[in-house]
Formats: structure tokens, sequence, C-alpha cells
């Protein structure tokens, strides 16, 4: 357990080297965040939705764009790759740990120290905004506990999903096609694109049954009260069921390729 | 029973195969072919506690992938590997806190972070105790040499820095056996002969039993007197270096220095190379002659300044070998 908790200790100062990378993401992120809010006041100003009003909707906005280190899907660590690839793996399975366990860990800090970096400028910035562009206050201090427990879990429901993708490529070795793919679906029905509130019906039935919206969806409505405490509980629960199918799923992928799947290289 | 006991031993890998051009490119959406090919063929041997054994054989013959099942990376298809009572892929996690590996192409170690912090997660993973941890890490520092780089990242360290710093790595949790894949690879003359001395030292203080694969030669002669040869998957001698290679050298050269000849003596089985103002280069056949016989005829002829007897090496042992078995 220890040895895991250094790990993680390790990534996290490693991945808050990348000062650089976090400032271009900020500017990346502020410009999103601008673009978006304006389309949908467009929007807004010739029809009303009835799922979710227009301040939620800004709100959902900015934190999308806060936290998308932390929710982005669309991520494949090259060194897990690399290492799978060209043979390194093999220093890692003549270690004492679980290899899941391991790379999980690190996919989880390398998020955190990503999000550490980025997500702060942004939510002062928009909680300063002139008020329909602005970030609202939590609905409730209960509905900003559950916000924060919602986000968490839900990344580790991302980590789980990503370490199914990665896995891939001890199978195919160039999993480039296959992960994109699933990326797109993956974020299709996570409301990466569009909030699932804004879909239509079908896909946001898909979406609900799936558990894509529970990484960044779920949380920012939870946040704006756009989704109520019970519904919240409920998903609390649907996103627990889902971090141990998935975790049960990947590991059970990863102990099947190290079965049956050479390790390359001399 | 043996500390480490290989019976049998397979290995059976399935290679795609398709042959050039689109039209085969796109047959193979519907089949394709694949070869088996025996990387290990029921190998078979035993080592004792605290022994150097070298495991050798041209690229391709199935060193890696034998390594790769006594280190528990790979699960052999057939026959068993026991090793210190346990089975290496089975038991993985118990068994691997027992080994200390070395690739020499890849790298344990964390890129982005100083070694000294990839020593202290290490520590970490095999929970050393502190105290065990900071005697050892004093001793493989001294006797390796690294403190002038412990707080440099890996990243910027020279090959033969990071190789020292790779080792050190593999011993930090005192294990009972160490495995070394090539590990001299790509190091300069100096770094390697430091690589061998430590290797030495290290299995002599601490028992550690070590095996070994390289193609360097040198490195072999210089650690140990017990080879295991491999070739196509198939175990072809396991005994003691030094028979194969009386077996395997039976010409020498001798290089003759002089100030005046009268006469180049004509000795039977002895060929002359090259002959030049002061110097002969002579081939000895060793099966009729021996080298202080041919110099004493010389220096009857001549008034010797130097001479110079140039031993093939292993290299050629190693070519010969791989010949008598059409490797």
């Amino acid at each position: 357990m220890i040895g895991y908790l250094t790990y993680f200790k390790t990534q996290i100062v490693t991945g808050l080297q990348y000062k650089v990378a976090a400032i271009a993401g900020l500017c990346t992120q502020f410009f999103w965040g601008f673009l978006f809010v304006m389309i949908y006041q467009a929007f807004y100003s010739y029809a009303d939705n009835s799922t979710i009003n227009f301040p939620d909707l800004v709100t959902y906005v900015w934190l999308n764009q806060a936290f998308f280190a932390l929710i982005y899907i669309r991520m494949k660590d090259t060194e897990i790759l690399d290492a799978i690839k060209t043979g390194t793996v093999a220093y890692e399975l003549c270690r004492p740990y679980d290899l899941y366990n391991w790379w999980y860990i690190k996919l989880l800090a390398k998020k955190y120290a990503a999000v550490m970096l980025r997500f702060l400028p942004i939510i002062v910035v928009a909680f300063f905004l002139p008020v329909p562009y602005s970030l609202a206050l939590p609905q409730s201090s209960l509905s900003f506990i559950l916000f924060l427990t919602t986000l968490i879990l839900g990344s580790f429901v991302l980590v789980a999903i990503l370490m199914i993708i990665q896995t891939i490529a001890f199978f195919t070795y160039n999993e480039g096609g296959i992960s994109q793919i699933l990326f797109l679906i993956a974020e299709l029905l996570a409301g990466s694109f569009l909030p699932l509130p804004l879909m239509p019906n079908i896909i946001q039935k898909i979406g609900y049954f799936l558990p894509f919206r529970l990484i960044g969806d779920l949380p920012f409505r939870v946040y704006s009260g756009n989704i109520n405490i019970n519904d919240a509980l409920t998903n609390i629960m649907f996103q627990s069921v889902w971090i141990i199918l998935l975790i049960i799923i990947g590991k059970y992928i990863m102990k099947y390729a190290l079965q049956k799947v050479a390790i390359q290289g001399g | 029973m043996s500390f480490i006991a290989v019976d049998n031993l397979t290995k059976t890998f399935r290679i795609q195969r398709r042959n050039s051009g689109l039209k085969n490119a796109i047959k193979t959406f519907f089949k394709r072919d694949c070869v088996e090919v025996k990387a290990v063929d029921h190998v078979s041997f035993e080592i004792e506690e605290g022994e150097i054994v070298a495991y050798i054989g041209p690229n391709g013959a199935g060193k890696s992938t034998t390594i790769k099942m006594l280190t528990g990376i790979l699960r052999p298809d057939e026959g068993v590997c026991l090793i210190d009572g346990l089975n290496p892929f089975d038991d993985r996690k118990k068994y691997v806190s027992k080994i200390g590996v070395v690739f020499g192409q890849k790298s344990q170690l964390w890129w982005d972070i100083p070694v000294e912090d990839s020593f202290d997660l290490l520590r970490d993973i095999y929970k050393i105790k502190e105290s065990d941890y900071l005697k050892i890490k004093e001793e493989l520092v001294k006797m390796l040499n690294l403190n002038d780089i412990l707080k440099t990242p890996v990243r910027q360290l020279s090959l033969g820095q990071r190789m020292r710093c790779e080792i050190a790595a593999s011993l930090l949790h005192s294990p009972k056996i160490l495995f070394l894949d090539e590990p001299t690879i790509g190091l300069d003359a100096v770094s390697k002969v430091e690589v061998r001395k430590f290797i030495k030292e290290i299995n002599k203080q601490k028992k550690v039993t070590v095996i070994l694969t390289s193609h360097d030669m040198s490195d072999i002669e210089a650690l140990t007197n017990r080879v295991i040869v491999i070739g196509h998957g198939k175990k072809l001698y396991d005994g003691s270096l030094n028979s194969i290679k009386k077996k395997f050298t039976s010409h020498k050269k001798l290089e003759i220095i002089y100030k005046k000849i009268k006469k180049v003596p004509k000795i039977k089985d002895v060929d002359l190379i090259e002959k030049s103002d002061h110097r002969i280069l002579l081939d000895v056949d060793m099966k009729n002659n021996t080298i202080s016989n041919v110099v004493s005829i010389y220096s009857d002829a001549c008034e010797i300044e130097d001479i110079n007897v140039i031993d093939e090496g292993m290299d050629n042992v190693i070519i010969e070998l791989y010949k008598e078995y059409q490797l």
C-alpha cells in the first residue's frame, strides 16, 4: 500500500512540473468557455430549453472548462503505451505490485496534477464575470459537497474506462484506431460536445444508461441544482456500481492479456 | 532439489505473416496465416545457489524468452521451472521480491525523477525496512561509485552511469537471484570492466546467484566458467567454458618480432601468414604443436625481440560452436 502511495505522490510531483502546458491549457479553456457561452446565448434568445435554464448552463460550461483536465476522456498515457509496445512492461512485471492498480494510480495522479494547475484561475475569473455570463455559487452547501463527491467518483469512473482502452494495446500494438472510435462515443455520451440535456431524446436515453455522463455531466449539474439532492444520491450509487464493474472488467482484461500475450522486445 | 530447477521448459509463439503486396494485404482481412515458432523447446537445467551462469546463443535463440519465463513475466506453455521452491508465473508477487532483474536494453528507473527518488520509490515498493535500506544503499553507492549522480534525473545520465544505477536499483531489496540480460550492451571498455567487477563482488560477498546473457564474450570469460548454450530454442551445451574453448580453439596465431633472421624454419602444421622486415605472423595448429615448441625453434633461427600469442578468443569459439550445430 505504501508503495502505491509514494508512487501517487511521485506522479503528482512530476505532473506539477508541466507548467507551460498548463498555461497553454488555461488559454484554450478560456477561449472555449467564452465561445460556448456566446453560442448558447444566441440559441437561448430564440428558444428556451425546459431541461436546463441559461444560468445553469453557463455554470455548467465554466465548471466543464475549469475541471476539463479531470474529465477529459481523450487521454492516452504514452508511457504506458510505450511500455506495452517496447516491452519495458517486463520490468513492471518483475515488481511485487499489481500492474492494474499501479497504472490506475498513475493515470489518476496525472489527472489530479493537471487539474490542480488549471482549475483555480478559471473558477476565479468566471466567478467575477458580469451576471448572465458568470459562474454561479452552488445551489446549497449540500449540493457543493455532493458536487465534490460526484466529481471525485467521476474521476474514478473515467480512469477505469481509460485503463480498459490502454490495455487494448496489449492485443493490437497499435491501439490508435480502436481507441479513436471509443473516445468519440464516450465523449459524445459524456456531454463533452453538448451537455446531455440539450441532446435529442434518444441519445439522452442511451447516455443515461451508460457510465460516461457520470464523469462530468453529473457533478456539474449537481452543483447548480439542475439535478436535485435525491437524484444525486441515486447517481452516487450508480457511480459506485460502475466503478466496481469497470475495474473488475479492466482487471480481467489485463490478466487475460498478460497470460496470452507476448512481451515485446529482445 | 536444486535451487533453480528448470524442466522441459517450452514456449511457442504464433507469428503472423503475409506476403508483400496489396492483394495479400487485403487477403488478411479474411484469413490470417500464422506460423508457430518454438522460441524455447524443452530446455532443462539446474543451477545451485551462489553460482554465476552465462546463458548464451545467437540473436533469436530463445535467451530472452527463457529469462522472461524464469522471471515470471511469461507463462511457459509446457514444462516447469521451480526456483527456490516457487513457480515464477503463478507465485509472481511473492517470487519477484526474491529476484533482481536488469534488462540492458530497457530502463527500470523513472525517467523524470532523480536517481535517489527512484531508489526511495523502490524502497516502498519492496517494503524494505528503513535501516536495511540505508545500509544497502550506502554499500551500493560506495561500490558502484554513485555519489555524484544520485541527485541527477535519470534522463540526464550517460549510458554507463545509468547502467550502474540500474544494477544498484535491482539489488536494493537484497535479492537472492540476479538476472542480467545483456548488462554491458553499449558500454565502453572502462564501464564494462567496472560492471563486471561489481557483479563478481556481489556474487562473492552476498552469495547472490547470477544468471546472465551477453553477446560480449569477454563478459562471460571474466565472470563465469559455466555456460549454457542455446540455439533455435534448444539447449546445445551445458558445462565449463574451458572445455568448449579447448574443443574449438584448434589454431592460434603467433607473432614474432625479431632483429635478424638467417632462414625461416619449416615446422610441420605451422603456416606462415605474413612476413615483413622484422615481423613474422604464424598460424599454429595446436593439435601437433605447442607454442613453446615453436618459439624454441625460432629462437635458434633468429634473435627474438618480442612474441605475441593471439588467442582467437571466445568469439571464434562461439562461431565454431554455432557452425557445428548449424545455427
